[in-house]
C-alpha cells in the first residue's frame, strides 16, 4: 500500500487521538456512555488506520504482541477479574468488589473495570486480527 | 458356582492393554519381544483357570451402567476359554514371529501395538458376558483389522482392501447392534446368561426373527460368510503374521463364536438351522473351488480359511448333538494347523521373495525345518491320522451323516470340500518342497528360530492332540461343546472308529484329493476361466456399491455446495425469515400493534429506508457499500433518539471501522464492477429480499402487539447504583450483573479471530509459494 508522505509521517502523532479517546470511553463506560467494547473498537479503528498509513508490520510491531495473542490476554485478564470474588465464599464467581479508597482524588477501585479491560483487548485482538488477515501483506 | 471362584477375569485383558501401551515406548524387535512375554503370560493365566473352568463358568464384574441396565460382566465358560487360549497363545507366537519377519522395518512397534490390542479386544469379546461389552470389543477387533489390514498404507491396495474389510464388517457390526439390543430389549437384560436364560421371552417376541437375523447378518460378513466372503482374500495385504493371526486363527471366528454363543437360544429354530447350514455349505464351496484356482499362497489360505468358516458355520446350523463337538474340535485344529501354514507361507515368501505356488518347488533340501513343519501341518489339515485334524474329519463327517433331512447333499459337499482341502494341503506341503527345485529370486534357507518356532509349535500340537484327543475332550473341548449346546455332550473324542463307514469316506477323501492335487496344473486353467464369473460375483456388487455411493455423494455436493455465495445467502435469507414465520402462524400469534401513532423521529427511520432503497438499485459496488453506510448511520440515529446512547456510540464507531475495513479491502477489488445479474436474476433477488423483509415485519408487528414488560428494564435501573456502582445501566449489566455473559461472548469473539486466523493464513500459504 502506499501512502502519501503526509499520511506516513502523521499517523504516528494521529494514532493518539483514537488512543486517547479509546481510553476515556473505557474509563468513563461505567458512569456514562463507553465502555470497553466501544473503546476497543475506537481503539482498534487507530491500529487499522495506522496499519493503513504505515504498513501492517509497523503496525504488528507497535502492537509487540500478535492479535491472538491480545485476544488470549484479554480472556485472562477478564476470567481472571471474577476469581476475587472467592474473597467472600458465598459469593459467586465474577461478583465485582469494589474498594473506595479515600485519597485526596476519590479513586474507586473495583474489579469490574478490570473485566472491562479484559473486554477492551479482546475487541483490540479480534478486529485487527481480522482485519489484518482479510488485508495481508505479501 | 460364580461365586466359588470369582476371580478377576480382567486382569488379562487390562495387562495385554497395558502391554499395548507400553510396547509404544519401545523400539520394533523388544516390543515385539515384550508382546510374545505378555501373550504368553496371558495364555499361562488362563490354562491355570483350566480346572476351575471345567467344574463350571467363571464369572467376574468388569464395569455397568446400571441406570441403562447394562451388566457389563465378564464369564469364562468352556467356548470362551478355547477362544482365549487360542487368542493369546497364537498371538504369543505371532509376535514372535513377527519381532523376526518385519525386523529392521520403522512401523514394527506400531505393529505390535496394534496387534497387542486386538489381542486385548478379543479377550474381551470373547469373554464378555454382556450383549454392550461384547459388541464394544466386537468393534475394536474390526477397527484393529483395519488399521493392520492398512499397515503398507502408501500402497493403494492396501487402504482399498483395508477400507472393504472395515466396511463389510463394520456393516455387519451396525446390524449386530440393532439385532442385540432388540434381543436384549426382549430378555430384559443385556447379560449373555440372561439372554440365554430368558430363552422363551427372546422367541416369543415380535420382532425375535428380525432380531435373529440381524445377529446372523453381523456374525456373517465379520465370519466372511457368502456373500460377504470376498473381503477375506482381499485382507490378506496385511503382512503375513497378522494374516495368520487376524483372518485365519482369531478374528474371523468372532463370527463362529457368536453363532455358537447364542446356538443354545436359537438352536432348535428351525430358519436358524436351515440358513446356517445352507449357508455354511455354499460359503465352504466357494471357498474351496476359488482356493483351486489361486497360486498365490496367502489367497489361496484365504480361500481355504473361507471353506472353514463355512463349515463351522454349518456345523453350528446342524442340530444333532454330534455337530457342537465336532465344530469346537474342528475350530481347534483348524486354527492350529491353519496359523503354522500361513507363518510358513509367510517364511517361504520371506526367504525366496515369492509367494507364487506354481513357480516354487523342492525347497526341501534348502530348507529342511520349514519342511518338516509344513509338512506336519499339512497332514493336520489333510485329515491324515494320527493328526488330530483326523479326529476332527472323522467327527464332521459323523456329525453331516447324522444330520437329520439334507444329510445327503450336506455329505456329498462336504465330501467334495474336504477333498479340495486334501489337495491344497498336498499343494501347500508336496509341491512346495518336493520335487524338482525351481529357481527363486533369492536363495532360499531355513529362517531364524524366533520365525520357525511359531509354525513348529502349532503343527507338533496338532500332532500330539490327535494322539490323546480324550485328553482334549475333557479338558477343553466338552466345556466348549456344552457352552454350544446348552448342556453337556455326552461324545468320546476317539482317534480309532474302526472300520466304520466314515473310515471309508475319509479313505476316498484322500484318493479324490490326490487325484486332484496331481490334476491340478491342468485343472488351473480351466478354474481360471470362471474368473468370468466374478463380474457378477458380490465382490463386484462392493465395488459398484461403492463407485455408486460416491457418484450420489458428489452429486449432492454439487448440489448443494455449488460454490456460489449467491444461491448459499439466498438459503441462509429464506430459511431465517421463513422459519420463525412459519412457528409464527402456526401458533396463532399474527397480529397488529393497536393504537400505534406516527412517531416525531421518524424521519431517522425514512433515511434508514432512503439507504435501503439506494443499496438495492446502487449499479456499482461501491456505490452499495457507501448506501449501506447511509443505513448503519440512519441505525445509529433511531438509536440515539430513542434513549440509547451507548448503543448509537458503539453503532457509529462500527460504522466507522466499516468504512476503514471497505476502504482497505475495496482497494485491491474491482471497484466500479458493475453489477452483471441478469433481469431474471435481479428479480429473483427481488422476491427473496422482499419475502424476507416482510416476513421480519410481521415478526416485529407481533412482538409490538404483545404488551411490554418492563420489570427488567425497572430493576436495572433502580439497581444500577446501589448493586453496581455504575450510572451507565448498560454497561453495568454487561461488565457486573451479566459479566458471565459477556464472557462468554468475548470468548466466542476471540475463538472467531483464531478461526480467521487459521482460515486465512491457510488460503494465503499456498498463494504465496504459487507465486
Amino acid at each position: 500500500m502506499h501512502a502519501s508522505l503526509i499520511l506516513r509521517v502523521s499517523a504516528p502523532l494521529l494514532l493518539w487521538v483514537p488512543m486517547v479517546v479509546s481510553f476515556y470511553l473505557l474509563v468513563r463506560g461505567h458512569n456514562a456512555p463507553g465502555g470497553g467494547f466501544v473503546g476497543g473498537l475506537v481503539a482498534s479503528a487507530g491500529l487499522v488506520f495506522f496499519a493503513i498509513s504505515r504498513g501492517q508490520t509497523a503496525a504488528l510491531r507497535l502492537m509487540r504482541l500478535p492479535p491472538a495473542a491480545w485476544c488470549g490476554a484479554g480472556l485472562l485478564v477478564a476470567a481472571g477479574s471474577g476469581l476475587l470474588a472467592w474473597l467472600d465464599p458465598s459469593a459467586g464467581y465474577l461478583t465485582h468488589r469494589w474498594w473506595f479508597l479515600d485519597l485526596p482524588v476519590k479513586l474507586p477501585l473495583n474489579t469490574a473495570f478490570v473485566f472491562d479491560v479484559g473486554v477492551y483487548l479482546v475487541v483490540i485482538g479480534t478486529v485487527t486480527a481480522l482485519v489484518f488477515a482479510l488485508v495481508a501483506e505479501e | 458356582m460364580m461365586d466359588a471362584t470369582d476371580m478377576p477375569l480382567a486382569l488379562p485383558l487390562a495387562a495385554v492393554m497395558l502391554a499395548a501401551g507400553l510396547a509404544a515406548f519401545l523400539d520394533g524387535r523388544r516390543a515385539a519381544l515384550a508382546g510374545c512375554g505378555m501373550g504368553g503370560l496371558a495364555f499361562l493365566a488362563y490354562a491355570l483357570v483350566l480346572p476351575a473352568v471345567a467344574a463350571g463358568p467363571v464369572a467376574s464384574g468388569f464395569w455397568a451402567v446400571p441406570s441403562l441396565g447394562v451388566t457389563g460382566g465378564l464369564r469364562l465358560d468352556g467356548l470362551s476359554l478355547l477362544f482365549a487360549l487360542l487368542i493369546t497363545g497364537i498371538g504369543a507366537l505371532v509376535l514372535l514371529y513377527a519381532g523376526r519377519y518385519l525386523q529392521g522395518d520403522p512401523r514394527l512397534g506400531r505393529l505390535v501395538v496394534l496387534l497387542l490390542l486386538f489381542m486385548a479386544a478379543m479377550l474381551g469379546a470373547v469373554t464378555a458376558d454382556d450383549v454392550v461389552t461384547l459388541f464394544v470389543f466386537w468393534e475394536l477387533t474390526s477397527l484393529a483389522s483395519f488399521f493392520l489390514v492398512a499397515y503398507d498404507h502408501e500402497k493403494p491396495g492396501a487402504r482399498k482392501a483395508a477400507l472393504q474389510a472395515l466396511l463389510v464388517t463394520g456393516g455387519g457390526g451396525l446390524a449386530l447392534l440393532a439385532g442385540l439390543i432388540l434381543v436384549a430389549m426382549a430378555a430384559g437384560t443385556t447379560s449373555l446368561t440372561g439372554i440365554i436364560a430368558a430363552r422363551e421371552a427372546v422367541l416369543a417376541h415380535p420382532a425375535a426373527v428380525p432380531a435373529m437375523l440381524l445377529i446372523v447378518l453381523g456374525c456373517f460378513t465379520k465370519s466372511a460368510q457368502f456373500p460377504f466372503h470376498f473381503w477375506l482374500p482381499n485382507a490378506m495385504a496385511a503382512p503375513t503374521p497378522v494374516s495368520a493371526y487376524l483372518h485365519s486363527a482369531t478374528m474371523v471366528k468372532l463370527g463362529v463364536y457368536l453363532l455358537a454363543r447364542l446356538n443354545p437360544v436359537y438352536g432348535t429354530e428351525g430358519l436358524w438351522q436351515d440358513l446356517l447350514a445352507g449357508v455354511g455349505l455354499l460359503t465352504a464351496a466357494t471357498g474351496a473351488v476359488l482356493a483351486l484356482r489361486e497360486t498365490d499362497l496367502k489367497r489361496v489360505l484365504a480361500y481355504t480359511t473361507v471353506t472353514a468358516l463355512g463349515t463351522l458355520t454349518m456345523l453350528i446350523g446342524v442340530a444333532p448333538e454330534l455337530s457342537a463337538t465336532a465344530a469346537v474340535t474342528f475350530l481347534l485344529v483348524h486354527a492350529l494347523y491353519k496359523a503354522a501354514l500361513f507363518l510358513i507361507a509367510g517364511i517361504v515368501d520371506h526367504e525366496t521373495g515369492t509367494r507364487d505356488a506354481s513357480a516354487l518347488g523342492g525347497l526341501r533340501a534348502a530348507m529342511p525345518w520349514t519342511a518338516t513343519a509344513a509338512v506336519l501341518a499339512a497332514f493336520s489339515m489333510a485329515g491324515l491320522p494320527p493328526f488330530v485334524g483326523f479326529v476332527a474329519k472323522e467327527i464332521v463327517y459323523e456329525a453331516k451323516i447324522a444330520s437329520d433331512g439334507g444329510a445327503g447333499p450336506v455329505v456329498i459337499v462336504g465330501f467334495l470340500v474336504n477333498a479340495a482341502g486334501v489337495a491344497i494341503a498336498g499343494l501347500l506341503s508336496w509341491r512346495l518342497f518336493f520335487g524338482s527345485p525351481r529357481p527363486t529370486p533369492r536363495v532360499p534357507h531355513d529362517p531364524p528360530l524366533a520365525m520357525l518356532a511359531g509354525p513348529f509349535l502349532l503343527a507338533s500340537l496338532g500332532l500330539l492332540a490327535g494322539a490323546a484327543p480324550s485328553f482334549l475332550g475333557d479338558w477343553l473341548l466338552d466345556g466348549a461343546a456344552g457352552a454350544v449346546l446348552g448342556h453337556p455332550p455326552e461324545v468320546q473324542l476317539k482317534l480309532w472308529h474302526g472300520f466304520t463307514p466314515v473310515l471309508a469316506l475319509s479313505l476316498a477323501t484322500v484318493a479324490l484329493g490326490m487325484l486332484i492335487l496331481r490334476l491340478w496344473p491342468r485343472l488351473l486353467p480351466r478354474l481360471r476361466a470362471t474368473e468370468r464369473l466374478d463380474r457378477i460375483g458380490p465382490g463386484h456388487g462392493y465395488e459398484r456399491a461403492m463407485a455408486g455411493l460416491i457418484a450420489w455423494a458428489e452429486g449432492t455436493t454439487r448440489a448443494v455446495q455449488h460454490g456460489d455465495l449467491r444461491g448459499y445467502m439466498r438459503i441462509l435469507l429464506l430459511v431465517v425469515a421463513l422459519g420463525p414465520l412459519a412457528v409464527l402462524v402456526a401458533r396463532g400469534g399474527l397480529a397488529l400493534p393497536e393504537g400505534a401513532g406516527l412517531d416525531p423521529r421518524a424521519p431517522a427511520f425514512g433515511l434508514i429506508a432512503l439507504g435501503a432503497l439506494a443499496t438495492a438499485l446502487a449499479r456499482s459496488t461501491f456505490a452499495a457499500v457507501l448506501a449501506m453506510g447511509l443505513v448503519g448511520f440512519g441505525t445509529a440515529i433511531v438509536f440515539l433518539t430513542f434513549g440509547a446512547p451507548d448503543v448509537a456510540l458503539t453503532q457509529f464507531t462500527v460504522e466507522v471501522l466499516l468504512v476503514v475495513i471497505l476502504a482497505t479491502v475495496l482497494a485491491r477489488l474491482p471497484l466500479r464492477e458493475r453489477d452483471r445479474r441478469s433481469r431474471r436474476q435481479r428479480a429473483g433477488d427481488a422476491a427473496v429480499a422482499l419475502v424476507a423483509g416482510s416476513s421480519v415485519t410481521a415478526l416485529l408487528l407481533a412482538v409490538l402487539a404483545s404488551p411490554f414488560d418492563p420489570r427488567l428494564g425497572v430493576w436495572f435501573g433502580e439497581n444500577s447504583v446501589p448493586g453496581g456502582h455504575g450510572q451507565n445501566v448498560v454497561n453495568v449489566i454487561l461488565v457486573d450483573f451479566r459479566a458471565l455473559d459477556t464472557l462468554g461472548e468475548i470468548a466466542v469473539l476471540a475463538i472467531a479471530a483464531f478461526a480467521v486466523i487459521a482460515l486465512l493464513r491457510g488460503a494465503a500459504r499456498p498463494l504465496r509459494t504459487g507465486s
